[in-house]
């Protein structure tokens, strides 16, 4: 079982716009909501409402700030969540079988009535993708909401992870990046989608879009020439106004 | 990395137990009857106290005996089948001596080197992790055994020979502290490769996404203990392998044998639990730490 597969028919996966995140944490919400209910054991919290509270999430979002030599610094939200590996070194780890990558689809998945709860695939995982629930003692992590994609049940609309379909921004995308020409494709190739940490060989399935480059204050716009001031002395009705207002105490200083 | 007590007992005692049973197993002219039983019992106790002790972690014990099957890929797996063979071929070369006064010097052998095989196992399970610089090397497999043949060398009463291996294992540990200090900047990966965004400019860690720390952060950023390193280096050091050659270059007697013994597992534990603490894992940089 912890073979990985040579290669999967789909490679389904996320795309995940840097540009378009506002790090409003709905898709950490709404994931926990969803697998909390589905998919094996409960999303277990410690201390929820006391100190230090601590859960179990499988996905999260961080912040960062990117700042280049003499600029401004930007403000990148970068939420975070299994993706998906190709070359999943927290599979092959796995002593009990539990961790394994599918080969129809390359999703990974824990079946957790064979997890041990050693916790080895966690420390082979770059990314701290994969949690160990301190209630259950079992590995938890991403399905892709392998419950949602293919669930019959569910109107066609929302059969996409949940986190997708949240999204208020429109951040997270999903689709088969085997396919050159799904969603997730063209945007990955559009927008240059990037691997984290490529130099490990992990050979993500997920790909993050960077943010966009800024505009800038030194750029002149086009429309510069015409907002020049027409006049610097006001003149009639208005700079009679102008005038007698001056007399008046109360005028800042240096204007005069 | 969390330096968690049962892993450090585990690495310490199962890694001197195999050890010695390797010398034993390949001893020309072992102990027979009483004299091999109170051997075995040491070495047969130190191999299963500490595997018994690496279970403790697990959040499902019960289900150890699936860890058995996926030795194709998984040196975890590797490792527990290789163990439970060692004990078993042990055990009966083990027996032969005891009871029937028999020595049966190839199967000693096999065990012995099944012995070894599990302490490599052990190593590699650390060794083959890519997310942890300072353990992703050979190095580490030469670590755990230099530990293993000293310890068991040590334990099984060979004075000379412990006294050349002590000095090896030092140096051999010095060579591992040293590379594995810049193990990390070396492995080229940083915040910049982690979110993609090092060619733009300087990343820095603004708001975590979680207020107060999480399984991850437990598990894999341990920052306090470091603090020491240095100094407990020095104490490892001197426990391990200082302190035992002085005991062992003084006149003979069974307590000296014994203190040099004790300090030499006193200073294995330290450099293990230095082995933990000072690991430091990729997902610390998506939280500004290491
Ligand atoms: S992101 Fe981590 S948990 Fe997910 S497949 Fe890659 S290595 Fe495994
Ligand atoms: S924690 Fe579970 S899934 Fe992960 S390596 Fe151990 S047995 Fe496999
Ligand atoms: S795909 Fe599903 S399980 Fe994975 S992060 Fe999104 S909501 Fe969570």
């Amino acid at each position: 079982m912890t073979s990985l597969p040579t290669s999967t028919e789909k490679k389904l996966g996320l795309v995940i716009d840097l540009d378009t995140c506002v790090g409003c944490h709905a898709c950490v919400i709404s994931c926990k909501g969803w697998n909390t209910e589905n998919y094996g054991a409960p999303l277990s919290d410690q201390r929820p409402y006391g100190e230090e509270p601590m859960g179990t999430f499988l996905n999260r979002v961080h912040s960062y700030e990117v700042q280049a030599e003499g600029q401004s610094a930007q403000t990148v939200h970068f939420p975070k969540s299994c993706l998906h590996c190709e070359n999943a070194p927290c599979v092959t780890v796995c002593p009990t079988g539990a961790s394994y990558k599918r080969a129809e689809d390359g999703i990974v998945l824990v079946n957790e009535q064979d997890c041990i709860g050693c916790g080895l695939c966690a420390w082979a995982c770059p990314y701290g993708a994969r949690e160990l629930d301190q209630e259950e003692g079992v590995m938890k992590k991403c399905t892709l909401c392998v419950d949602r994609i293919y669930n019959e049940n569910l109107p066609e609309v929302d059969r996409t992870p949940a986190c997708v379909r949240t999204c208020p921004a429109g951040a997270r995308h999903f689709g088969d990046f085997a396919d050159p020409d799904s969603n997730v494709s063209k945007l990955t190739a559009e927008r240059g989608g990037m691997d984290l940490m490529p130099e490990l060989g992990t050979a993500p399935v997920n790909k993050y879009l960077p943010p966009r480059p800024k505009d800038s204050w030194d750029d002149e716009s086009i429309l510069a020439p015409f907002l020049e001031p027409v006049a610097d002395e006001a003149k009639g009705l208005l700079g009679w106004i102008d005038k007698q207002l001056s007399r008046l105490p109360g005028d800042s200083k240096e204007e005069v | 990395m969390h330096p968690a007590p049962s892993v450090i007992i585990f690495t310490t005692f199962s890694g001197l137990g195999f050890g010695l049973l390797a010398w034993l197993g390949f001893d020309a002219s072992p102990a027979k009857g009483w004299a091999a039983f109170w051997w075995f019992l040491i070495a047969f106790g130190f191999a299963c106290g500490g595997l018994i002790s690496s279970t403790f972690h697990l959040g499902h014990p019960e289900r150890a005996l699936k860890a058995f099957t996926q030795w194709r890929t998984s040196w975890l797996s590797r490792e527990g089948v290789c163990a439970v063979a060692a004990l078993f071929v042990m055990g009966l070369y083990a027996a032969a001596l005891i009871f029937f006064d028999t020595h049966i010097p190839h199967l000693g052998w096999i065990g012995a080197l099944l012995s070894l095989g599990t302490v490599f196992t052990t190593s590699m399970i650390y060794a083959q992790l890519e997310t942890i610089p300072r353990w992703n090397t050979p190095l580490t497999s030469l670590l755990y055994l230099s530990y293993a043949i000293t310890g068991g060398a040590l334990l099984s009463g060979r004075v000379t020979i412990a006294l050349i291996l002590l000095l090896i294992t030092t140096a051999v540990q010095l060579l591992w502290w040293k590379q594995g200090d810049s193990a990390f900047a070396d492995s080229g990966s940083t915040l910049g490769t982690a979110t993609g965004l090092g060619d733009r400019g300087e990343v820095r860690s603004m708001a975590h996404p979680h207020t107060s720390p999480n399984y991850l952060m437990r598990e894999f950023i341990h920052v306090i203990g470091r603090k020491h390193a240095q100094k407990l280096r020095i104490i490892s050091l001197g426990l391990m392998a200082v302190l035992p050659v002085i005991l062992l270059l003084l006149p003979f007697t069974h307590v000296f044998a014994l203190l040099a013994v004790l300090s030499h597992i006193a200073g294995v534990a330290t450099s293990r639990w230095l082995f933990f603490a000072e690991a430091e894992h990729t997902v610390g940089l998506y939280y500004g730490m290491r």
